[in-house]
């Protein structure tokens, strides 16, 4: 168990070196382009010379790098040059705005998806089961903004019972949390129930299943005693794979509510040409996404004993 | 599913043996483009499919009509902000209105589906030409090969599919060809890792060894030998991938890093409506339902194919 943990904590932390320094050399290899988007424009040569001076940029490229991925871990990535504040201070700010967002989605998906799917699994082919199946891969093939568009339109424009944007400019609301999250659990609540119920529907199918009917045990203990523990087992990792999907997902659904997070603070960045930001923001992307991986592998191993590694 | 693998090889086995038996002993075979054919009418079998097939059809046929078809042109500019059905100045009809700059939507969203088809299927193409030769060679040479291929697919996995897609775009400048550069970084890894699991099984099988003994190179195996084998999975995902690159380019297009206006394109004429949905709904509502069907279409036609060809 150790040694697995030993091994994948490795191959993140390689992964995150190597996508730091794609990431450092697509956009500071050019460190004039670098002074000219920090000095604006209009500054002279004389001027980008200095700042590159004083800003250590005449060191090697190699030097440059490790001093910041040094930065970068203590978490100095640098001043934001739209907003002429550290990027960190933007960063956090920002990501605790997402946090509220994904906290509240997930403790929506979880129960949902997985009462769904057990629902749909447990009586597999019958009609409860085809009604979830074809809901959930109806709900998935509707890209994220159509979804919004289709729910601004009835509850904004048609009812006017929600706010249409989600910028909280006059402190936080919990309304306009409404659509985005409801947004974000269409998209994602099919992929989910998808997979809880071919994992239930595998289980009940199993001897041990079969015995405890047999036997004479109520329905309703079959299910909740025996099947759920095992078919819980594989919704669980795709639950946290779920992680670097959403954060695509939360880059379109910020956008289209005008949320402040940490997907309209990416895109900003991208538009803008703020380079420092971007950095930061597909840093820390990544860094989600592999560490969500890492947990799924260590809790799928810690939850099925039947799986041993060398 | 072991049985169905089973009865594959065999058909294989006897195609390989059949070279050496004269041809009048077995039946001869059906054309390439007959058995396509044949496969396709087993969609009937499942409604599901045919759903798929019809609606992906329909806006195949739409945007192969798209020049032909009494249109306006998609960035004439007529009379703004008309409704459903009113009547042109011309005597013609804007059949779904018009946008807020006056242009008629039926022909921009014609035009549209042709764009995002044709970026869709090109941009889809190239990710799989990466990403078959990387699971190719990762699969069947093993080793090294497999190692530095599977690191370089894991680095790019890493990123959150949109995110990655915006950076290219973002550094690269936004046009078609940068959501190629995109769509097959983001790609061609996914099929990467689908192509390397389906050679590791192909890849025992006899007609392998019968082309190693017979000293093919390893070139001729993996590109005549194993990727036509591999075919029938990656059709049903090739068929997925069409979709998440249509949703890919529109979602592009409505983050304003898509293909560059005034022509049309679904996402952003989705983000130019949404403001404007409280008096011209249609102009948000349409280019969504058609966004929304055609990758319906795309995830419908998949699972049929999937079902068909797991059937028999």
């Amino acid at each position: 168990m150790l040694i697995l943990a030993a091994k994948r904590l490795t191959s993140m932390i390689l992964i995150m070196l190597v996508v730091s320094f794609i990431l450092f050399s697509l956009f500071e290899t050019d460190k004039m382009a670098v002074a000219g988007k920090v000095l604006g424009p209009y500054s002279s040569v004389e001027q980008r010379e200095i700042w590159l001076d004083n800003n250590g940029y005449n060191q090697p490229f190699i030097t440059r790098y490790f001093t910041w991925v040094g930065n970068a871990l203590t978490g100095d990535f640098g001043q934001s040059l739209q907003y002429k504040v550290p990027v960190s201070e933007l960063l956090a700010d920002r990501l605790a705005n997402t946090g509220i967002l994904a906290l509240v989605f997930f403790t929506l998906l979880i129960p949902l998806s997985l009462t769904l799917g057990v629902l749909a699994g447990m009586k597999e082919g019958s009609l409860q089961d085809r009604t979830i199946s074809i809901a959930s891969v109806l709900s998935t093939s509707v890209p994220e903004f159509a979804t919004a568009t289709f729910l601004t339109g009835l509850f904004v424009y048609t009812w006017d019972i929600l706010p249409g944007t989600s910028s909280m400019t006059g402190g936080f609301d919990w309304k306009q949390l409404v659509l985005p999250v409801l947004v974000l659990l269409i998209y994602d609540f099919g992929y989910v129930t998808r997979m809880t119920r071919a994992s239930m529907a595998e289980v009940m199918t199993s001897q041990y299943i079969r015995t405890a009917v047999l036997k004479g045990l109520p329905y309703k203990r079959v299910i909740m005693k025996h099947a759920l523990r095992n078919a819980l087992i594989a919704p669980f990792t795709v639950i946290v794979l779920q992680l670097n999907w959403l954060l695509s997902g939360l880059v379109v659904v910020e956008v289209f509510f005008a949320y402040k997070g940490f997907g309209t603070l990416l895109l900003d960045a991208a538009l803008f040409g703020d380079i420092f930001v971007i950095e930061a923001c597909v840093m820390v992307a990544v860094f989600i996404a592999v560490f969500s991986q890492f947990i799924s592998d260590l809790g799928y191993t810690l939850l099925n004993p039947r799986i041993r590694f060398d | 599913m072991s049985e169905e693998v089973q009865t594959d090889d065999n058909v294989q086995s006897q195609r390989v043996v059949g070279a050496t038996i004269p041809q009048d002993v077995i039946p001869p075979r059906e054309s390439g483009w007959k058995r396509s054919f044949k496969s396709l009418a087993l969609m009937r079998e499942s409604p599901i499919g045919m759903l798929g097939l019809f609606l992906v059809s329909f806006w195949v046929i739409m945007a192969v009509l798209a020049p032909i078809l009494p249109l306006y042109g998609p960035n004439e500019i007529l009379v703004p902000l008309q409704k459903i059905g009113a009547a042109a100045p011309d005597g013609g009809t804007f059949w779904l209105g018009t946008d807020h700059k006056g242009r008629d939507i039926l022909s921009r969203i014609i035009w549209g589906a042709q764009k995002v088809l044709i970026w869709a299927t090109f941009a889809t193409f190239v990710a799989y030409v990466f990403g078959m030769l990387m699971g190719v060679i990762a699969g069947y040479l093993g080793g090294w090969a497999d190692e530095i291929v599977s690191f370089i697919a894991n680095v790019f996995l890493s990123f959150p599919f949109i995110i990655l897609c915006i950076i290219i775009v973002a550094t690269l400048g936004a046009s078609g060809w940068t959501i190629v550069v995109a769509v097959t970084f983001a790609s061609a890894p996914q099929i990467m890792r689908i192509v390397r699991g389906l050679v590791l099984d192909l890849k025992t099988r006899d007609y392998i060894f019968a082309a190693q003994t017979r000293g093919e190179s390893p070139l001729y195996i993996m590109l005549v030998e194993l990727l036509p084998n591999a075919r029938g999975p990656l059709i049903v995902d090739a068929c997925l991938r069409l979709g998440y690159t249509t949703v890919a380019i529109a979602t592009l297009g409505f983050l304003g890093l898509g293909l560059p206006p005034p022509d049309p394109d679904w996402g952003l004429m989705i983000k130019e409506a949404v403001p404007l949905g409280s008096f011209a709904g249609h102009s948000m509502y349409l280019p969504a339902a058609a966004l929304a069907s055609l990758i319906l279409g795309f995830n419908l036609l998949a699972d049929g194919l999937r079902e068909v060809s797991l059937r028999d």
